[in-house]
This record gives C-alpha cells, sequence and structure tokens, in this order.
C-alpha cells in the first residue's frame, strides 16, 4: 500500500492570511474607529503597537434558520443522579436550552457578546496612515527606517571579488604555507645534512655510501615534489572585506508641540492636532536617535507640561499666541542652544488670537523662532481666517522651512508636511 | 467508478507472525525513522484486524499550520472569505492565551487520506494519531454507506483547487465587496443545500471545467423558458390556461439547488458559485450525520490497535501510559450539571458502543441474548464492521444501544414542553424506560429533527415572481429570530420577494416573514 510522510512544516504557514485580509476589509469602519479611539488614548511615543480590536459578536454572526425556543423537546443527558420517570424539575434559568447550556459560558472574562482580537503593529499603522491620507511613498518612508549606512565590520572568508583583500589573503596563504610545509622542511634539511656528510667523508664501503646517497637523494627529491605541491594561493586564504548596514538616525532632536487649550479648542480639534504631532513625531523616530518632545500650551499664558496635561486639561479665557512662543524659545536658549539639537516646531491652535498680539506672533517667528528650527509647521483646526493667520501667511513667501496648513478632518493635516517628506524622500531615494 | 468489491470481513484477527526481540523504542522526540517504524507496526496490526483503507499520506505541520488548516474547515485548500479569516482569528486567539489546546489531527477524507500531525506532538502521541486517523477515521471514511454514496474522496481536494480558482477569477473580474456578499448569502443557506436522498454524480477536475462551459449555457436557457414572457404559440392555448400551475411541482428541499437552477436574474458565474457553495456542503454532509460513529469508531480503533501493539511487544510501558492518559482524557463523560458538561461527549458515547458490541459478541448476559439475539455471541469482527458500514448515528444508536450502557452512562430523558411551567423526566435507565431513552437519543442525532425542515412551497410565476419558502414545525419547534436576516439573503439570491411561513402539526401557518425585492 502506497504510504508516505510528507513534512509540510516549512511549506509556508500564514495561508489563511488573504482570508484575515479580507476580514479587516469587512470590518474596515470599525477597525477605524477602534483604531482611532487608540490613537487618541495612547501617548505620542507609543503610537507604534498593535491594539486590541473588539467587534460586537451580533455584527459578526453568520446567520442560519435554527430553531429556536418553544415547542416540544425531548433531550437525553448522561449522569442522572436521583431522578425516576415522572420527577417534574424546575425549568433551569436561561429557558429551555435546559442545562445543556451551561458548558458553553465563557470563561475569558470577555464576556460573549464581543469578538476580540488584536490588530498587529503593522496593521494598526496602515489604518492610521491611511486616515491620515499619507501618500504610499510617505507610508513606506515611515514606516520602516529609510537610510542605511553600510560600515566596516572585519573579514568574512566569503563575499564578491570587489571586496577581496589581497593583503590578508596573501598573508594567509603564507601562513599556512609555512605552516603546512613545516615538518617537510625540517626533514629535507635533516635529509640534505646527512647526505653532505656523506659526500663530504670518504666512506669505508663505498658501495655502500653510494647506495644510501643514492636512496636520500631520491626521498629529497620526493620531498621537494611535495613542498612544491602545496598551492601557493588556497581558495581557503581568501579573506574578503565585510561591511554590514546599519540604520542611521543621525542624531538629537527635539520638537516642540504648541497647543492652544484655550475654550474654544474642544476634544475633537485637540484630537485633531494630537494626530498632527503625532505624525511629526513619527517623521522624527525615522531620523534621529534621540528625540525629546516639548510640551507647551498656551491660552494667555503658556507653561510647560506633561504629555497627559497637555491633551487632557481645559482652560477658560482668552488667547495670547505669542506667551507660547517665548517660552519656546526660551526653552530652547536654556537647554538645547550650541546647535547640537535638531529643532522642529508643530504649532496647533483654533486660529483665535488677541488681535495686537498677532503681529508679535510674526516677529517673532522670524526673527527668532524659524532661524534656529529645521521646521517649523503650523495648523489651524478650524475654518475661519483670522488676523493670526493673515499674519503667519506673510512668512511663507520668505521662510521655506515654514509650512501651515488649515485642517478640519485628519486627511487634511499631511499636507502641512508635503515638503517636509518630499525633501527627505529625495534624500531616501 | 468506485466498482464494489465484496469484501468479506475477516471473521477473527490473524495470528501474529513473530513477536519483535525487543519493543519499539519510546522517546518523547519523533523522528522521520520512528514514525515509519511504528506505522509499519500499526499498519501490519491493522491488517491482522482487516481494516480497509485508502492509501495513507501522513503530514508533519506546525501548530500555525494546524490552525491555518482549521480555519478553511480542515481542508488544505478552500477559496477566500472572510468568515474562514474569523474563524482563524479566534483560533489563534484562544490557542496564544491557552484557553484551548489544538487537536492532536486532522484527517480528510481524500483519496489517498490525508493526516496531519502536529509538529509538537510526542511519538507516543504521533502513534495514537496515526492509529486513530490513518487507520480508524479513514476505514470508516472508505467503509461507511453514506461517506461511499454522499463524498468522492478521489476528486475533493481537485475540486477545492477549482473553487479556489474560480472564485478568485471572480473577485477579480466582479469585485471582492460583490463576490463576498454572494458568497455571505449561499453559506447562509449552506446546510440547506444538501440532497438528502438523492446521490449525486462524481466528476474529476477535467470533467468539471470541461462541463462548466455547457453548464452555464444550457442553464441560462432553462431559466429562460420558465420565465418566458413572450405569447405563447396558438397550440400552446393549453398549457395557457393552466396558469395557475404549481411550480415547483413538488416541495424543494435543496434550497440551493433550486436557487442555481431557477433563480431568474443570477449571473452564471453566481450560478457557479452557488454549486460551489452546494457542493461543499454535500461533501460534509455526511461527517455531520455520523459524529458519534466516526469518532467512536476511529478511538476504538487505536485504543485497540495500540493495546494489541502491546500485547505484542511493541509498546514499552511509558508509550502506553502516555496515550492512556490523552485517551482517558477524550473519552471523559461529565455528567449533567458539571460545570465541563455540554451534552454528550460523541467519543465517549461511540467509544463505549463500539466496545459494548464487541463484549456483547465475545461475553453475551442473558439480557443481551434478549435485546441482541442475532449478534451475541457472533464473532465481533464482522458484527463491528457491518455496524460500521450500514447506519448513520441515528440508526446505529436506534440499533445497537444497549440496557448496559444507558445503565453505566446513566442515561434519563427530559422532556420539555413550553406549554408546562416544569419539566419532566420522561423516561430513565431502567426496564420501562431503555426503549423511550435510546428512540429519544437516536432521535436527538437525526439531522432531519435538528436542523429546521424548510422547503421551497411555491413561485409566483406570473405575478411578482415571488418566492415562498415553508418552515415545516417538528413537535410545534419555532424558527429562532435569525430568520429574518437568512431571508434576506434568500432575497438576494433570488433577486426578488421572499415570505416565509412556518406551520404547525395541524397544518396552521403559525408565523409568517416577508422581504421585499432587493434593490437590482
Amino acid at each position: 500500500m502506497l504510504q508516505q510522510i510528507i513534512d509540510r512544516r516549512l511549506a509556508g504557514k500564514n495561508k489563511s492570511i488573504g482570508n484575515r485580509e479580507r476580514f479587516l476589509r469587512r470590518y474596515r469602519e470599525q477597525i477605524r474607529e477602534a483604531v482611532k479611539r487608540a490613537v487618541d488614548g495612547r501617548g505620542i511615543r507609543d503610537i507604534e503597537r498593535g491594539e486590541e480590536i473588539s467587534i460586537p459578536k451580533k455584527d459578526i454572526s453568520e446567520p442560519v434558520f435554527h430553531h429556536g425556543q418553544g415547542g416540544v423537546r425531548e433531550v437525553v443527558h448522561p449522569g442522572n443522579q436521583e431522578y425516576v420517570r415522572g420527577d417534574r424539575i424546575q425549568r433551569p434559568k436561561g429557558g429551555g436550552g435546559g442545562s445543556s447550556g451551561s458548558g458553553q459560558a465563557s470563561d475569558s472574562g470577555q464576556g460573549e457578546d464581543d469578538f476580540v482580537f488584536t490588530l498587529s503593529k503593522e496593521e494598526f499603522m496602515q489604518v492610521f496612515f491611511e486616515d491620515l491620507a499619507l501618500p504610499h511613498l510617505v507610508r513606506t518612508q515611515i514606516a520602516e527606517v529609510p537610510e542605511w549606512k553600510s560600515q566596516r565590520a572585519g573579514f568574512t572568508a566569503d563575499g564578491t571579488p570587489n571586496n577581496l583583500h589581497v593583503l590578508r589573503s596573501m598573508r594567509g596563504a603564507l601562513g599556512r604555507r609555512i605552516a603546512l610545509g613545516s615538518d617537510k622542511r625540517r626533514e629535507l634539511r635533516e635529509l640534505e645534512e646527512r647526505l653532505e656528510r656523506l659526500q663530504a667523508h670518504p666512506q669505508p664501503t663505498p658501495a655502500l655510501a653510494e647506495r644510501e646517497i643514492a636512496e636520500l637523494q631520491e626521498q629529497i627529491e620526493a620531498l621537494r615534489g611535495r613542498l612544491a605541491r602545496i598551492p601557493y594561493l588556497d581558495p581557503i586564504d581568501l579573506r574578503f572585506r565585510n561591511r554590514v548596514r546599519v540604520p542611521v538616525p543621525s542624531s538629537k532632536a527635539v520638537m516642540f508641540c504648541l497647543m492652544d487649550v484655550s475654550g474654544s479648542m474642544d476634544e475633537a480639534r485637540k484630537d485633531l492636532a494630537k494626530r498632527f504631532f503625532i505624525l511629526l513625531y513619527l517623521f522624527l523616530t525615522r531620523h534621529y536617535e534621540k528625540i525629546e518632545l516639548v510640551f507647551i500650551r498656551h491660552h494667555t499664558q503658556a507653561q510647560e507640561v506633561d504629555e497627559q496635561n497637555f491633551f487632557h486639561a481645559t482652560e477658560t479665557g482668552g488667547t495670547v499666541v505669542s506667551s507660547a512662543l517665548v517660552l519656546m524659545e526660551e526653552i530652547v536658549r536654556q537647554r538645547y542652544a550650541g546647535g547640537d539639537w535638531n529643532i522642529y516646531g508643530a504649532q496647533a491652535s483654533d486660529g483665535d488670537n488677541w488681535h495686537h498680539d498677532s503681529g508679535r506672533c510674526r516677529e517673532l517667528l522670524a526673527d527668532k523662532i524659524l532661524p534656529m528650527c529645521r521646521y517649523y509647521a503650523y495648523v489651524q483646526v478650524a475654518e475661519e481666517e483670522q488676523n493670526l493667520w493673515e499674519e503667519y501667511t506673510q512668512l511663507l513667501a520668505s521662510h521655506p522651512h515654514f509650512a501651515m496648513r488649515k485642517a478640519t478632518e485628519a486627511s487634511q493635516i499631511y499636507p502641512v508636511f508635503r515638503d517636509l517628506f518630499k525633501k527627505e524622500g529625495a534624500v531616501a531615494a | 467508478m468506485n466498482a464494489v468489491v465484496i469484501r468479506n470481513p475477516l471473521r477473527e484477527p490473524l495470528a501474529l507472525s513473530a513477536r519483535p526481540r525487543e519493543p519499539l523504542p519510546g522517546p518523547s522526540d519523533w523522528t522521520f525513522e520512528l514514525i515509519q517504524q511504528y506505522h509499519d507496526v500499526i499498519r501490519s496490526t491493522a491488517e491482522r484486524f482487516g481494516l480497509d483503507t485508502y492509501p495513507n499520506q501522513l503530514e508533519i505541520i506546525t501548530a500555525e499550520q494546524m490552525m491555518d488548516a482549521y480555519a478553511s474547515v480542515g481542508m488544505p485548500v478552500n477559496y477566500r472569505h472572510w468568515s474562514y479569516g474569523k474563524e482563524f482569528i479566534s483560533t489563534e486567539k484562544n490557542y496564544r492565551r491557552g484557553f484551548m489546546g489544538l487537536a492532536y489531527e486532522i484527517v480528510i477524507n481524500s483519496n489517498p487520506c490525508i493526516s496531519y500531525l502536529m509538529e509538537e506532538n510526542t511519538m507516543a502521541m504521533q502513534a495514537l494519531v496515526i492509529a486513530h486517523a490513518a487507520y480508524g477515521h479513514n476505514s470508516f471514511f472508505k467503509g461507511n454507506y453514506l461517506f461511499r454514496m454522499w463524498t468522492d474522496a478521489s476528486s475533493i481536494i481537485d475540486y477545492l483547487v477549482y473553487a479556489k480558482n474560480y472564485v478568485a477569477e471572480c473577485e477579480e473580474r466582479h469585485g471582492l465587496d460583490t463576490v463576498e456578499a454572494f458568497l455571505d448569502s449561499c453559506h447562509a443557506l449552506a446546510n440547506h443545500g444538501v440532497d438528502r436522498y438523492r446521490r449525486p454524480s462524481k466528476r474529476t477536475l477535467a470533467q468539471e471545467l470541461a462541463e462548466r462551459k455547457d453548464r452555464e449555457n444550457y442553464a441560462q436557457q432553462q431559466v429562460n423558458d420558465l420565465w418566458r414572457t413572450l405569447p405563447r404559440r396558438h397550440d400552446e392555448t393549453k398549457e395557457t390556461a393552466d396558469t395557475q400551475r404549481r411550480f415547483p411541482d413538488e416541495p424543494q428541499e435543496n434550497l440551493l439547488y433550486f436557487i442555481e437552477k431557477n433563480a431568474p436574474l443570477l449571473e452564471p458565474w453566481q450560478r457557479e458559485i452557488v454549486r460551489i457553495v452546494r457542493k461543499v456542503a454535500q461533501y460534509f454532509y455526511p461527517q455531520r450525520q455520523t459524529q458519534v460513529m466516526n469518532e467512536g469508531w476511529a478511538t476504538f480503533w487505536h485504543h485497540r490497535l495500540l493495546n494489541q501493539m502491546y500485547d505484542d511487544g511493541y509498546l514499552t510501558d511509558g508509550v502506553m501510559m502516555e496515550w492512556l492518559k490523552s485517551h482517558t482524557n477524550v473519552i471523559y463523560q461529565p455528567p449533567v450539571g458539571h460545570k465541563a458538561y455540554s451534552g454528550l461527549n460523541p467519543y465517549a458515547l461511540g467509544f463505549a458502543m463500539y466496545t459494548d458490541l464487541k463484549r456483547i459478541c465475545e461475553d453475551p448476559t442473558e439480557e443481551d441474548r434478549q435485546w441482541f439475539p442475532d449478534i451475541a455471541g457472533a464473532p465481533w469482527l464482522p458484527t463491528l464492521d457491518e455496524a460500521m458500514r450500514n447506519f448513520k448515528d441515528e440508526s446505529f444508536i436506534g440499533q445497537y444501544l444497549s440496557p448496559k450502557l444507558m445503565r453505566d452512562f446513566r442515561l434519563f430523558a427530559i422532556v420539555d414542553d413550553e406549554k408546562d411551567s416544569e419539566i419532566e423526566v420522561s423516561a430513565i435507565h431502567d426496564e420501562q424506560g431503555y426503549r423511550r431513552v435510546r428512540e429519544a437519543l437516536s432521535r436527538q442525532y437525526d439531522l432531519g429533527t435538528r436542523e429546521p425542515n424548510i422547503q421551497v412551497w411555491n413561485v409566483n410565476l406570473r405575478g411578482d415572481r415571488a418566492l415562498t419558502l415553508r418552515h415545516v414545525q417538528h413537535q410545534d419547534r419555532p424558527l429562532a429570530d435569525t430568520a429574518q436576516e437568512v431571508l434576506r439573503h434568500v432575497a438576494r439570491l433570488w433577486g426578488f420577494g421572499v415570505h416565509l411561513e412556518s406551520v404547525d402539526s395541524r397544518g396552521e401557518v403559525r408565523k409568517r416573514w416577508s422581504v421585499p425585492a432587493p434593490p437590482p
């Protein structure tokens, strides 16, 4: 009988990946919602994780015709303890399903009404990017470490001819030749000495000496032959320069998040601003080894706070934007001076400002802040154009590393960074 | 194609040719050589008992691959659908969290019969799986009449390859969403897409492909004729007078088949997809009807074969202890009220029934002679062979459940009538109750009563083309609330309005659902 054992272990797992994709596709609305909630709840620094998604069981069920409660049913159970025919029993709770349902109860603690699964980090970021309407090129840039540096890492025994290290290879060959030939050479030397002695001193029995000389000469010949056959260069001598690719996050960067927290900034606008900050942060993580975040919130006064307070505290009252700029400038001078730091600024506001202040903001930016920044982006999370918008617009022409944009939806955020990403894309390409 | 080979089962096991000098090694890690050695011994032992099987193909797979296989209903290939993704995700989650262990094996009713062995299993477990799947299930697939009649082991893999490619092609041509929605609708009716009585013909992949084109054309012609709106010629007046004629002439139980052949608006590719879903459902139909028998048979034989190998001196004590531990876990039957109780365990019941049959043959009591005069004292091998071949769960239990077993399991029947406030114990494992318990249990495994009986009742041919389905209540059991939703799927397939009537035992319509025609 034909019989075979087949090892399938290497024949690809993930056969279900196509089915999983179809599943995610079908529930993309729910998943998008969940990702949105997750982004709102997470700190900027730990955006890049997977996420548990839960979808109500009823949304995910596949309906079939089946019997409902009611009617007459006769069910056989094992393990009778005390019943005899004709006993009447209180109907168990949960209706006529009888006790057969008791084993189905969930012990997962999740309850049975939600279908919970984990979105992988990649899938999570994919959904996040989709929301932001990132172009695909940018997605791959952000999603991967874009820059690699080739670095020397000693020598290896195999490689391509262009990496051949001649000196090392020849040194290896020499060493091998010495090592392989040393015994034979010593032997040869001894034989030659004996031959010389024999030939130099006349022997009592010339015939015997003749024969010994002939024998010695023969052995010497053989040894010389063997020595000559030791290869001059052998494949095992070859040494190649080894190079490894290492990612190059270049150095240090500091990112300033400036946000208006006055009464007019509601939760939705803050969420939008948060996405704006996240996007810049993600971009920076690909390019810098060390990134510091500085959160400055302001109403009429600016204040440096931690992330939690930054996003989740509401103040009331008026708005003086320049206060934040002044504080930023101060912090830079105190902590990030000296040119070691790449400074990025990201400012979000609803455009509301005390009208005498806007001109001052423009001057502050133009004279103090923009000169020390690598890039400064401003997003107005409201439609209405007020004097702050107008003042900022004047900066655009003269400062190529300043960008501004209005955004009322997540998908409108990305264009503010377009130039930034474009530039980096050119470098990476 | 499958020539009927008249095989006489062995009357008794053949003798062992020679005892081995030493038992097979029993390390915890398996190797390919060891699996080969174990398999050789298991095979020759199975042959001594006359087990008739398809050729075996053992495949070693990883846990991830096992989960993949789970997700596509245990088949090595299948078309893509989100519901399989859902299955995969939940299996994976449960496995990763440790809520569930994976099955030790999956076996596919194909020729050659493919058994999956999981990499993580120890050698003793692999031996158990080989005996269970490659000889137990395999011989059941080959021998049982339902499988012989309804499934074609040699062509199923081919057919699924064809189905996968065809669905992928449709997705490309008509878009993922369209195909997905259509498959959803077909899946909703899959359980009602089987022929219960008519025997399907058998085809290979090549035939399937060749016939597809013809079938598409022909089917469309048929449909067109049924829905013809042109005025009839004069000599056909006789039929025109008969506009009230029923269609279909008789109620149809295979809803998907009816839709495939008669739905007016389906595109040819849609008809083909209905057919694919129907065929796959048909393939699994016998498995759903022989759970107890199939698992019981496989469990009985791994138990028998491995014990025989131990007696012959092939297995060490360590190996025995290990597989016996799994074996006892598998056949554990928690009593009602226990927190692990979720109905009768088919492994436990099936194993006990075959074991009990063997006992009745070899060592019958007075009671057995009364209840089973034909088999008490008969040779056990042919008796079991007969019991495996010619029954399904329902009839198997009706025929062979013995009073002793009912006592051992302490079986009792409960009647739950919604009109009463209390439920009643109708029979227990005593002299007056044996027959009633047996009948009740047998009915419990009858798919015909387990699933609602829904048939195509009528089509309004000359009016709004609405389709009427009829649910005939069994014991006045109503349909669950999902009916409305399923009906929407039916309407999507049918293309026009759909009605469903639920009729009780007195022939009165108790409930009616309606879904209007879906927007074009």
